[in-house]
């Protein structure tokens, strides 16, 4: 019979990764005219739509930065976990712990105002943490698949949010809606002018993503992260701790997300509400962020960036040519399935055999 | 509260585990062949779209239930190209096709929100209480063929070890490709089942979050179709429950115990050196042939 032979280069030029990438967003782009086309969607329209809607206006503009930042933290936390071949899919979840801490901070915990702000982010980070530590330990010490573990702490996460609006948190001020109270002023984080962007979580985003990317680079840490991303075996021969690798990159990663979640409570609702309101499944869609990035924490600045404007310009077409948001996700998902498609071709070498 | 009305309560919830059922042996039967497909909540809500746009317009339901099966059948092979062929990550493939298969059931879906089915629409032999029964069979059908024919064996010797599966003959991509396949269609009926007969209308979510419950009812049914006839019809009742026990759990919560119940059936394999099923081995791991 003949078959693909497929053989992973050694090396994989940024060029070749570019051009891959390039062509694989094209022809997503191109699939998903074939779909605007059979909803009855004038095409140029559309995309000129998505266009303006994401970098069109001073306010497009911000509003694709709005939604870049909870993918760029949750994306480069993603980023260290896939490099170190821990399949985290819980970034979700982990963003809705971070947001359930915020709100218990805000509401109920009597902490001083000066500390609110400090104390929401101290607390959301180590709540999303917390989520992620739950399949590392499950996965280091009784090999349970993490793959599976995160995913479903991602439905408990939302379980809890759901319960905790329609029960013990449900605000009296909020007839007939499931939400909490709203959070007093001084804890709703600044905004940069007259804009939704928060400034205060965008500096974290650029600085995690710095930092991130000086630790797996320049760092023995970063050393270990990336040999046992390769080759758990050949990390565990040099001694490496596996567990100790996969805790570091989980409390990262755990915790960006928890702050994302930080920032989506404190900064654009100020207060808790549906899940999936807080997050228009960020934690899903910044794996394909990370991915994108090919795992490269500064990369992902960009990569959130696009999906960013892909959210706003979702918004724009659902207001302006009446497309349902969820044009977004299938679009979403087929240049995701072009990507990783791309990736066989740039990386990989492929001949035909018999 | 008397137990007649329990009772009636339990029966009832047997309809929602029909296609939890359905579509949880899709996944066994894929992932027994060493393919984790994460994009069977995508290919439900496809399935659940194609089966009512089919029905609506022919007022065939019976079509209609064939036509979600081809449609999950046929998007699958999205993942079962990326996952098997060009050896992508199966977890990235899987959400991949759960963004395209909901994505488009939501884009295409939108113009029929709310629409019901008319009830003429409605056929003989596709009542709920039949297809408890159908699938019942099709469960005994597919334990056996899994466990005691020729073909069952090499699904499972590929899920497990395909290098020596290939080694013995086994057309390990042939096996898989068919497996996500049948995997699709079976998700697909699911989501059909949903929208012509368990709510024969069209609204969008309607079958929202039975894929994640089928990923996890796959785990806690340990890969095997008689267990998940038991494990569907407890997770189903769970939901139904969750009305019920109001007084003395919130809904929410105990919504969630199937995936709670997942990590610690998970937790409990690992722990426990139990004689029992784990995952079958090479589950997420593409096959390449050796030299």
């Amino acid at each position: 019979m003949r078959m693909l032979k497929i053989e992973k280069k050694t090396y994989t030029s940024t060029k070749s990764i570019l051009f891959g990438s390039l062509v694989a967003l094209l022809m997503g782009f191109g699939i998903a005219s074939l779909i605007f086309w059979a909803y009855g969607v004038n095409l140029l329209y559309a995309y000129q739509k998505i266009l303006k809607g994401s970098f069109g206006s001073s306010f497009a503009v911000s509003e694709t930065i709005r939604r870049a930042i909870p993918l760029l933290l949750c994306g480069v936390g993603l980023s260290l976990a896939f490099r170190a071949s821990f399949w985290n899919i819980g970034a979700e979840g982990q963003i809705l712990a971070g947001a359930i801490a915020a709100t218990w901070v805000a509401l109920f915990s009597g902490i001083p105002e000066p500390l609110l702000i400090p104390a929401m982010f101290f607390f959301g980070f180590l709540a999303g943490v917390v989520w992620g530590f739950i399949p590392t330990f499950l996965k280091s010490k009784w090999q349970v698949n993490e793959i599976i573990t995160t995913l479903m702490l991602n439905f408990i996460a939302a379980s809890i949010v759901l319960y905790l609006i329609h029960g013990p948190w449900r605000g009296e001020e909020k007839r007939g809606f499931a939400y909490t109270n709203t959070f007093p002023q001084v804890a709703w984080l600044k905004m940069i002018g007259t804009t939704r962007v928060p400034w205060l979580t965008l500096i974290l985003g650029l600085v995690a993503a710095t930092l991130v990317y000086i630790l797996v680079w320049k760092t023995t840490w970063g050393y270990e992260i990336r040999v046992i991303g390769e080759n758990p075996d050949a990390g565990r021969f040099a001694g490496m701790s596996h567990f100790k690798v996969v805790l570091l990159v989980m409390f990262i990663s755990g915790g960006l997300a928890g702050i994302a979640g930080v920032g989506e409570i404190a900064g654009i609702h100020h207060l808790l509400r549906n899940p999936e309101h807080i997050s228009l499944g960020y934690g899903f869609t910044a794996i394909i962020v990370a991915w994108l990035a090919r795992s490269n924490p500064l990369a992902v600045i960009l990569t959130s960036l696009f999906f960013g404007a892909m959210f706003s310009g979702g918004d724009t077409i659902k207001v302006s040519l009446g497309i349902p948001f969820q044009a977004i996700y299938a679009i979403n998902g087929i240049i995701l399935s072009l990507l990783i498609a791309s990736i066989v071709f740039t990386d990989y070498k492929i001949s035909i055999r018999r | 509260m008397n137990w007649q009305s329990w009772l009636i309560g339990i029966f009832r919830s047997m309809g929602y585990g029909t296609p939890l059922l359905i579509a949880t042996l899709g996944e066994i039967y894929s992932e027994r062949s060493g393919v984790l497909n994460l994009g069977v909540e995508g290919v439900i809500a496809f399935g659940a779209f194609v089966g009512f746009a089919i029905t609506f317009q022919t007022s065939n339901p019976w079509l209609g239930l064939m036509s979600a099966g081809l449609a999950g059948g046929l998007i699958s092979l999205i993942h079962a190209f990326l996952s098997i062929t060009l050896r992508a990550n199966q977890v990235i493939s899987g959400l991949a096709l759960t963004m395209i298969g909901t994505g488009l059931a939501g884009l295409f879906g939108r113009g029929w929100e709310g629409t019901p089915l008319p009830f003429l629409a409605r056929r003989i032999l596709l009542t709920q209480n039949n297809f408890i029964f159908f699938t019942l069979i099709l469960a005994l059908l597919l334990w056996f063929f899994l466990f005691k024919t020729r073909v069952g064996i090499s699904i499972r010797a590929t899920g497990e070890n395909p290098a020596a599966a290939d080694a013995s003959g086994i057309n390990v991509w042939r096996i898989r490709y068919w497996c996500v396949f049948v995997g699709g269609v079976l998700a697909g009926i699911a989501g059909g089942y949903v929208s012509i007969i368990y709510r024969p209308a069209w609204t969008e979510g309607t079958t929202g979050g039975m894929g994640w419950l089928v990923i996890a009812l796959t785990i806690f049914s340990f890969w095997n179709p008689i267990w998940a006839i038991l494990g569907a019809y407890f997770f189903s009742a769970i939901f139904h429950l969750s009305f019920r026990l109001q007084a003395w759990i919130a809904p929410e919560l105990l919504k969630s115990s199937p995936y709670i119940l997942t990590i610690i059936t998970l937790f409990f394999i690992g722990i426990l050196k139990l004689k029992i099923k784990k995952a079958p081995a090479a589950l997420t791991q593409p096959y390449e042939r050796g030299e």
